[in-house]
Order: structure tokens, then C-alpha cells, then sequence
């Protein structure tokens, strides 16, 4: 029975412990680990499809609830006479999870451009969704109205060769973000307003 | 039979370098030795894990009751793990970006609990701080070897500087995982080679 106390007391003690220890230090970090995202990863991507603007589009930024609790980041770019929205979403990919960036034209609705952000796809096959900028330019001019799709299911876009399920998920990446953007259209509107 | 502190550190460069002599740790040394620095972080990584952990679990060792010591050592190694994945995060984060899932996996990489059960569990703090460190830098100079090799061959750059010139065509298959299975193999035998008596 003492031996009993004695691990029940050890492990609770020692996972709390640690619990506490990795709470605090999440605290401390989270806002750096943000701000390297935005370097890195999202923000070569969105300076990519904000070519052009008068702002600071990854300054410029708000969130919007998705869902249930799901908050997403929408930066904005001013450009002159028009302005335009970019918003990340993901698609199952080959090796997991691909982080797209779509910017959406604000006055026509279409496209502006796509930026593969995170990804763990094959160097030379799949990854090639973000190294090779043909693939993401038929995507530029889309109309978001509709799902988009690769010309293997019924689409328009030309797959990357040997990497059909990378190129479905980046469509599928795109398509979400259409979503997002029609169903809350009238708040990024209203919220865009700010920055101009 | 009991080693001097500077044996126990010196052991884990040589005698017991973790993937080629205890031949433990190979899912992390194959999959993150594309390249050089690849390795060597990932190396830098475990070693910090190992020496933490080892420290925290001789400290500890009297106090952990024998029959929940695995899940004790878990829990340590956890936090050390997942500290280090914030922290690289917060601060190199392209390195981060490089080894991704691999470094949540140091949690089951089974030359940290082997360290934490097969001895920081049974000796003194500072013969098990000498451990952890020697056994963690022998592993990171072992994948950074091995990282090297890979990255040599099979882009013909060395820590991504070029070493052939334009010239030279890639041995693209090298940096693919089977070819990690052949440097592995390589340079396993390369070590009985050497270590032969």
C-alpha cells in the first residue's frame, strides 16, 4: 500500500511539474514562434502575392472565426484601385499536411495567387508545388465560385507529373479557402475598409 | 569495472557511438542525414535531451519507485523533448522546418531511455552528465559523418557549400531514403574496418 502512495504521488508530482515547466515556457516563446512563421514561411508567400502593394501586407493584418473555434489570419494588400485578400489553408498532401497561401481579388472575386507554404512532399516529385512557379501560376485569374479541381477529376488544372496527390491537395487547399472567403465575405470587407 | 568521469564521456565518441556500435537510433539517422547540418542539429538536439534527462533521472533516481521508473523516464524525457521543439521553433526555426517530425519522435528514440534505464537510473549525477554528453555527441558526430557522406555524394555540396563545382551531376539516389540504407551500411562496415582487432 505505501508503495502504492509512493508512485501515484511521484508521477503526479513529476507530471505536473513538467506540465507547469513546458506551459511556461510555451508562454514565453509563442509570440517568437509567430513572428518566425511569418519570416519564413508565410511571408515570402504572401509578399509573393502581394507583389506590387502599397502596404505592409503581413503587417496588415486581422482574424476571423472559422467554425467553431478556428481562427485564421487574413493579411491584406492595398493596391491601387483594388485590394486583396490572402488566407492559408491546408490539404492532405503525400506526406502530410500542405500549407497553401491564396490571395483573392476583393472587387472580382478571382484569384490573385497561390504560394505553397508548409509541406513535407518529395524533393523533385511533389515538392515541386512549390519549387516550380508554373504550377502555381494556373491557378492566378480562377474564378473562386467553384470548386477547384485537377483535370483528373474533372478540373482545369494541369497536375504536376508523379504528383497528382500533391497538386489534389493544393486544389483542395485552394477551394477551402474560396469557402472561407465567399461565407465570410462581408466581414473581410468590412474589415479590409481599416486598411485603406 | 567503474570508469573514471572522463571514461565515461570519452566511451560514447568511440566505443559506444550510438548508431554504429550499440546500432541504436537508426530511425532518426536515417531519415535526417540528407545533409550535413541536418544531422548535426538533430544531433545537437538528442544531446541536449540525453544530457538533461540523465541528469534529472540520476538525481532523481532515489526517489522513483522501480515499477513506474519507465513511465517516470518518459515523462522527463518528454519535457526535454518537447522544450527543445519550442525553443528551436522560437529560434531556428529553418532547421526546425528541415527536421519536422523528427524531433517530437527523440521521445521514443531509444538511445535516450536506454541512457536513462541502463545507467543515469544506476549511477551518480556526474558520471551520468559525462554519459549523456559523450553518448550524444558521438551520435552527433556519427549522423553528422553520415549526413555528410549523404550530402557529399548525393548533391555534391558539403553544410550547402558547393565542393565539385557546376560540372558534377548529383547521385540524386544517395539523398533518397534507400540511399541511406546503403550509407548506413557503408559506414557500418567502415567502422569494423577500423575498430578490428
Amino acid at each position: 500500500m505505501k508503495d502504492m502512495i509512493k508512485m501515484v504521488v511521484v508521477l503526479t508530482v513529476l507530471a505536473a511539474f513538467s506540465g507547469g515547466l513546458l506551459a511556461a515556457i510555451r508562454d514565453n516563446t509563442i509570440e517568437r514562434i509567430e513572428n518566425q512563421q511569418l519570416t519564413f514561411v508565410k511571408g515570402p508567400a504572401i509578399k509573393e502575392i502581394m507583389a506590387g502593394s502599397k502596404n505592409d501586407p503581413i503587417a496588415d493584418r486581422f482574424k476571423i472565426q472559422v467554425g467553431e473555434e478556428e481562427e485564421k489570419s487574413v493579411f491584406v494588400g492595398v493596391f491601387d484601385g483594388k485590394s486583396a485578400v490572402a488566407i492559408e489553408s491546408y490539404g492532405k498532401g503525400y506526406g502530410g499536411d500542405v500549407g497553401v497561401m491564396v490571395g483573392i481579388d476583393l472587387a472580382t472575386d478571382k484569384i490573385l495567387g497561390l504560394s505553397v507554404t508548409t509541406h513535407a512532399e518529395t524533393p523533385g516529385m511533389g515538392a515541386m508545388a512549390k519549387d516550380d512557379p508554373v504550377f502555381a501560376q494556373q491557378f492566378k485569374g480562377m474564378a473562386t465560385d467553384k470548386p477547384i479541381m485537377v483535370s483528373n477529376d474533372g478540373g482545369t488544372i494541369n497536375a504536376i507529373s508523379g504528383a497528382t496527390i500533391t497538386s489534389r491537395a493544393v486544389s483542395a487547399a485552394a477551394t477551402r479557402v474560396a469557402e472561407m472567403y465567399h461565407q465570410k465575405k462581408p466581414e473581410i470587407e468590412q474589415q479590409v475598409q481599416a486598411f485603406k | 569495472m567503474a570508469k573514471s568521469i572522463g571514461q565515461e564521456f570519452v566511451k560514447g565518441l568511440w566505443e559506444e557511438v550510438p548508431p554504429f556500435r550499440l546500432v541504436l537510433g537508426l530511425c532518426p539517422a536515417l531519415a535526417v542525414t540528407k545533409s550535413m547540418a541536418n544531422g548535426i542539429g538533430m544531433g545537437l538536439a538528442t544531446t541536449f535531451v540525453l544530457f538533461f534527462s540523465n541528469l534529472l533521472v540520476s538525481t532523481l533516481r532515489g526517489v522513483i519507485p522501480p515499477k513506474v521508473r519507465i513511465a517516470c523516464f518518459i515523462i522527463v524525457i518528454a519535457t526535454f523533448v518537447t522544450m527543445v521543439e519550442l525553443l528551436m521553433q522560437a529560434f531556428t526555426y529553418r532547421l526546425f522546418l528541415q527536421l519536422g517530425i523528427f524531433i517530437p519522435l527523440i521521445v521514443v528514440n531509444c538511445v535516450v531511455l536506454g541512457r536513462s534505464e541502463a545507467f543515469a537510473y544506476k549511477r551518480g549525477v556526474l558520471h551520468s552528465m559525462a554519459d549523456g554528453l559523450g553518448i550524444g555527441i558521438g551520435f552527433t558526430l556519427a549522423l553528422g559523418a553520415l549526413g555528410g557522406v549523404r550530402e557529399l555524394i548525393g548533391s555534391g555540396t558539403i553544410l550547402g557549400h558547393s565542393v565539385f563545382g557546376a560540372s558534377f551531376e548529383p547521385f540524386a539516389f544517395m539523398v533518397e531514403a534507400p540511399g541511406a540504407f546503403v550509407g548506413l551500411g557503408l559506414m557500418l562496415a567502415f567502422m569494423n574496418l577500423v575498430g578490428k582487432k
